[in-house]
């Protein structure tokens, strides 16, 4: 009975403690809000993304092995469900288009997939999400995917205008459809997904064979395997199968671009979820040790008078511990619906990219739990060494007068006698030297504001980096135009006649299997001409790196992930016309921006074919007053199978992607304001506390108003400033870590931030600085003379 | 002798009329001050004497321009400070008011001196912070910070502090409140040496009815209202005070 009493009338001291605190609990609870609100976006998100991905995949019967090759017969079909350990074979036709669409003068490419024409495709089934199924009676119609439809607003009942092996043909639309290998659909040595100049098309079987020359026959083929089936083991057994039928390397689900891009963002959506949400509750932690410690040492007195009173050190340091956790458990439930709120919107964002036939929000229980969890544990780990040392004071203590602090000249003053400063800034100066740690923590406190503020804002000049290393560095051309197939190297002249061609560079791609051991990428080897100067390699400080006569230059990347250095040889499966497997040397590692690339010189790989000087791809700039002209042409040339242009990758890029990354910077960058703000004005409040007594007594002694804040608010001015410097500091390594941390086979980037961004985030702490201060001295106006000056403390 | 002279047509200082102060605290309300009428003349050497709770603080903060009353008159020779706002207020202490507090309420971060030229340095005629402290028998502690100095040191450098601006008026709030008697004694000999030598109007807040042999006269406030004055015909010095 008594202890519940007792309990009750600490909590009433609880609140009313609180109460009087409210605006810096608030503000702690703000930083922790923010943390939770991060933590919950990033993770509801992936977590909605992860369910949403297994479901479908089961539902549509996702493959889990891949192959494309030239031609084979369709009993081999058989031979491949033979293989120990596939359960089921979907064989199909696939071959990549020149599309004209109307309102759009640049080619676009199109991907015709076959469907049966009786019934579902066994594997990947397509999901009708408007119109109809094709006509099995009707060669013509074809389903296109959702999102090339979106971008060119086509319904059922339009049409596209193909060019199909030579020849025009008109494709109606009959119906819109998603599919589980493009849940992202990028074209194919492209970067960044593209919706206007992508597009997959579902066609008959019958009606693809024929006009590919495919009766009786398939070029690609998915499987999927039964349970514990080994799939390096199928992969190997299927390209033995497929080899002489032009096997280009069968692919496991995990490399399948779709489901790998989806791996990669889901993976980075965790990592985020954990890491931004670790610098914020870091921070927040420290800043409630911080204003913790300062609030308790106000509370010195009463805590050893409750101690003398009989209060066991358990009850006082709980009650204490307890502050903490109900400011976290406030800023935890804000943050939950803030992160359920912005969750819920960005799951719209990745609906734009990944298309799920239901890509719903769910905030599930336990990533709200968690959430809730870390900021309680967070908050009771900053509280608990405060309280600690807190209530170990003796209850002697309350019953002496607390003397007066010990103070010093400052060393600016012992330096030099005859330097005289003001009397405020005297006092400025010793306090701040009279506690020195206090300080320093003070201003790391802010630091951190500076710091979380300065990589919110560099991420825009890292994504910046990446446009201009990409579109101004590396591709210098204006345009790529694609063969059908690898031609000789005089082809270059048939597309610099092309109108509006200034210049042209021609390009070797082929499809290599790189092998070191056990280890395995399947990817596209790309020749480039000794001196090239519009394809480049480039490294990540800008640097163009020329191609060493003999052997191969891989991405960092993909010299760590095949373990190889330069110097050690790499079998090198060729994919593609004769097939050979050759060994190469690795001639050195490019520490470039982008995952996985592999270059060589184009004699080396012409000579590695076999094949003297065929190429298959011509790079070029563009006359612009004279580039409608060269779509024109380019778009009916037979042996064009694509063309990317630079300008329209770019804006793509600058319209979609970075536009959804400049929503992830900007809600960064708000959070970081508001912990940049939570932590000065806290720190400025915490400084009121200690001195309201100190300043009211001026304030009787007949100082005015602005007097006194002059001498508070030029103790936060000093800690400030000294924060902007150590706060860039620690910014750049929180930069480095993240970046780190964000690096996969896509992206490799590097943490770049311009004098201005520093500048910025300075701006917005000095700001912030400055509104706490305002506050603050309002506050100081509304210093209770009459009260302070009653009590001792 | 003085009060009689007192009588005989020397300048009130404070003229206060029917001051009344209520505290609301949401429902309940406390009347801290119930119509008290009070002056301090010239050079007079005034102790307030009651229980604790009877209002003298309150009184003393409202003379002071710390407080307002809610009603009554308060004049300050023919200033009305009732009608003073926040700033007119400021500048009333600054310039006309030394306050001295029970727990000295000095600026741990500076020296004696400094302490005093707080005040030396923002009014118009002070005198040197040197001198007040040589009044109150610290003109050898002047580099010393509070925490070097003894609580009647700490408290006589409050005293210095107070009557450096040469205020006509001296309001002391239990300034022996929280000093053993010997003390207390060298403090209150300060406040008597102030009084004389310069001539400054003093009122003293004690609960401590020896302390009131001191005064020229002696008022005594009971539960908000004035329950007596009454006039020394002898005013004792601080060294012959008992308690
Ligand atoms: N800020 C306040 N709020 C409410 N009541 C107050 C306040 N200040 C003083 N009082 C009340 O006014 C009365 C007089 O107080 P005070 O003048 O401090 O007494 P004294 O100084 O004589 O001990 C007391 O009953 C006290 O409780
Ligand atoms: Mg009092």
């Amino acid at each position: 009975m008594v202890t519940l009493a007792r309990l009750r009338l600490l909590d009433r001291k609880l609140l009313r403690d609180l109460w009087a605190m409210k605006g810096q609990a608030l503000a702690i609870a703000a930083v922790i809000a923010a943390g939770v609100t991060m933590y919950v976006t990033y993770l509801s998100n992936f977590d909605s993304l992860q369910r949403t991905r297994a479901a479908y995949y089961a539902e549509a019967r996702f493959a889990d092995v891949f192959a494309s090759l030239t031609r084979a017969p369709a009993w081999l079909a058989g031979r491949i469900a033979a293989i120990p350990g596939v359960a089921a074979v979907d064989t199909r036709v696939v071959a990549d288009v020149t599309l004209t669409v109307a309102g759009m003068t640049e080619p676009a490419v199109g991907r015709l997939i076959s469907i049966p024409d009786r019934g579902a495709p066994g594997l990947n089934s397509v999901h009708l999400r408007r119109g109809r199924w094709i006509d099995p009676a009707r060669p013509d119609e074809v389903l296109a995917s959702e999102r090339f439809c979106e971008a060119h607003g086509l319904a059922p009942g339009d049409a596209v205008s193909a060019v199909i092996n030579g020849r025009y043909r008109r494709l109606t639309i009959v119906g819109v459809a998603l599919s589980p290998e493009y849940v992202y659909a990028i074209r194919p040595g492209e970067i960044f997904p593209d919706a206007r100049r992508f597009g997959v098309f579902w066609m008959n079987r019958a009606a693809l064979g024929a006009a590919f020359n495919m009766e009786g026959a398939f070029n690609d083929v998915a499987a999927a395997l039964g349970p514990g089936a080994s799939e390096p083991a199928v992969v190997a057994e299927l390209d033995r199968l497929l080899a002489p039928y032009g096997g280009r390397g069968a692919i496991p689900r995990s490399l399948q671009p779709s489901a790998w891009t989806l791996e990669n963002e889901l993976a980075q959506l965790q990592l985020f979820g954990f890491l931004v949400p670790a610098i914020f509750f870091g921070v927040a932690a420290f800043v409630l040790h911080v204003a913790l410690t300062r609030a308790l040492a106000l509370q010195r007195a009463q805590i050893a008078a409750m101690k003398a009173l009989g209060y066991a050190t358990r009850t006082l340091a709980w009650h204490y511990i307890k502050w903490a956790l109900v400011i976290a458990a406030a800023g935890a439930v804000a943050g939950v619906a803030a992160g359920a709120w912005l969750g819920a919107w960005f799951i719209t964002i990745y609906n734009e990219f990944f298309r799920f036939p239901v890509l719903s929000y769910r905030l599930s229980g336990g990533v709200a739990a968690q959430a809730v969890a870390g900021s309680l544990t967070v908050a009771a780990l900053g509280a608990v060494a405060a309280v600690r040392r807190a209530v170990r004071v003796p209850p002697a203590e309350a019953m002496r007068p607390e003397a007066p602090a010990r103070y010093r000249r400052s060393l600016l003053e012992r330096l030099s006698a005859r330097l005289r400063p003001s009397l405020a800034t005297r006092m400025v100066l010793r306090n701040l030297e009279r506690q020195p740690g206090r300080a320093l923590i003070s201003t790391v406190g802010i630091a951190f504001a500076v710091a979380v503020l300065f990589v919110g804002l560099a991420f825009i000049d890292v994504m910046d980096a990446l446009i201009n290393e990409q579109f101004t560095r590396v591709m210098r051309q204006d345009a790529t135009v694609a063969f059908v197939e690898p031609r000789a190297a005089r082809a270059i002249y048939d597309v610099r006649h092309l109108p509006g061609v200034l210049d042209a560079e021609p390009l070797r791609t082929v499809p290599v299997r790189l092998r070191a051991g056990a280890r395995a990428r399947t990817l596209a080897l790309t020749g480039l001409p000794d001196g090239a100067h519009l394809n480049r390699v480039v490294d990540r400080r800008g640097r163009a790196v020329p191609l060493p006569p003999q052997g191969l230059v891989l991405s960092e990347m993909l010299g760590v992930r095949l373990g190889v250095a330069p110097g050690d040889e790499l079998q090198v499966e060729i994919l593609e016309g004769r097939r050979p497997t050759r060994r190469v040397p690795v001639a050195m590692l490019v520490d470039d921006t982008l995952g996985l690339q592999a270059h060589m010189r184009l004699d080396e790989l012409g000579r590695l074919l076999g094949e003297g000087d065929a190429i298959s791809a011509v790079a070029l700039t563009l006359d612009p007053a004279r580039r409608d002209r060269f779509y024109d042409e380019v778009k009916v040339m037979p042996v064009v199978a694509g063309v990317e242009l630079r300008e329209a990758t770019l804006q793509n890029f600058r319209e979609t992607l970075a536009e959804h990354m400049n929503l992830s910077i900007f809600i960064n960058v708000i959070f970081a304001a508001i912990i940049a703000f939570g932590v000065v004005y806290n720190s400025a409040r915490v400084s009121l506390s200690e001195r309201s007594r100190e300043l009211a007594s001026l304030r009787v002694l007949g100082f005015t108003r602005a007097e006194i804040s002059l001498i508070l608010l030029g103790e936060l001015a000093v800690l400030t400033l000294a924060a902007l410097p150590l706060g860039a500091l620690i910014g750049e390594l929180f930069g480095e870590l993240i970046i780190a941390a964000f690096s996969n086979e896509i992206y490799r980037l590097s943490f770049v931030a311009e004098p201005a961004t520093i500048a910025w985030s300075w701006l917005i702490v000095s700001a912030a600085a400055a509104v706490s201060g305002l506050l603050v001295r309002r506050r100081l106006d509304h210093l209770d003379l009459v009260a302070v000056l009653k009590t001792q403390e | 002798m003085r009060a009689a002279s007192v009588a005989a047509g020397l300048e009130p200082i404070f003229t206060a009329r029917g001051v009344r102060k209520v505290y609301e605290m949401g429902e309940v309300t406390v009347e801290a001050l119930r119509g008290v009428d009070f002056d301090l003349f010239e050079g007079e050497f005034v102790v307030l004497l009651g229980p604790s709770g009877s209002g003298k603080s309150t009184l003393l903060n409202i003379l002071g321009g710390l407080d307002v009353p809610t009603s009554g008159e308060v004049l300050y020779r023919d200033h009305d400070l009732t009608v003073a706002d926040d700033a007119a207020l400021t500048i009333y202490r600054r310039d006309h008011v030394g306050f001295v507090f029970q727990f000295y309420n000095l600026i741990p971060s500076l020296t004696a001196l400094e302490n005093v030229a707080l005040v030396t340095d923002i009014v118009a005629h002070p005198m040197r912070p040197e001198e007040a402290l040589a009044l109150v028998g610290l003109g050898h502690r002047l580099d010393h910070f509070p925490a070097q100095l003894s609580g009647g040191e700490q408290q006589r450098v409050a005293i210095a502090r107070a009557i450096a601006k040469r205020p006509e008026v001296l309001l002391c709030d239990e300034p022996t409140g929280s000093l053993d008697i010997s003390t207390g004694v060298l403090v209150l000999e300060a406040l008597e040496r102030v009084n004389r030598e310069l001539g400054t109007a003093t009122a003293v807040i004690t609960h401590n009815a020896a302390i009131a042999a001191m005064a020229d006269r002696v008022v005594r406030l009971a539960d908000g209202r004035v329950a007596g004055v009454q006039a020394n015909t002898r005013k004792a010095t601080a060294r012959e005070l008992q308690w």
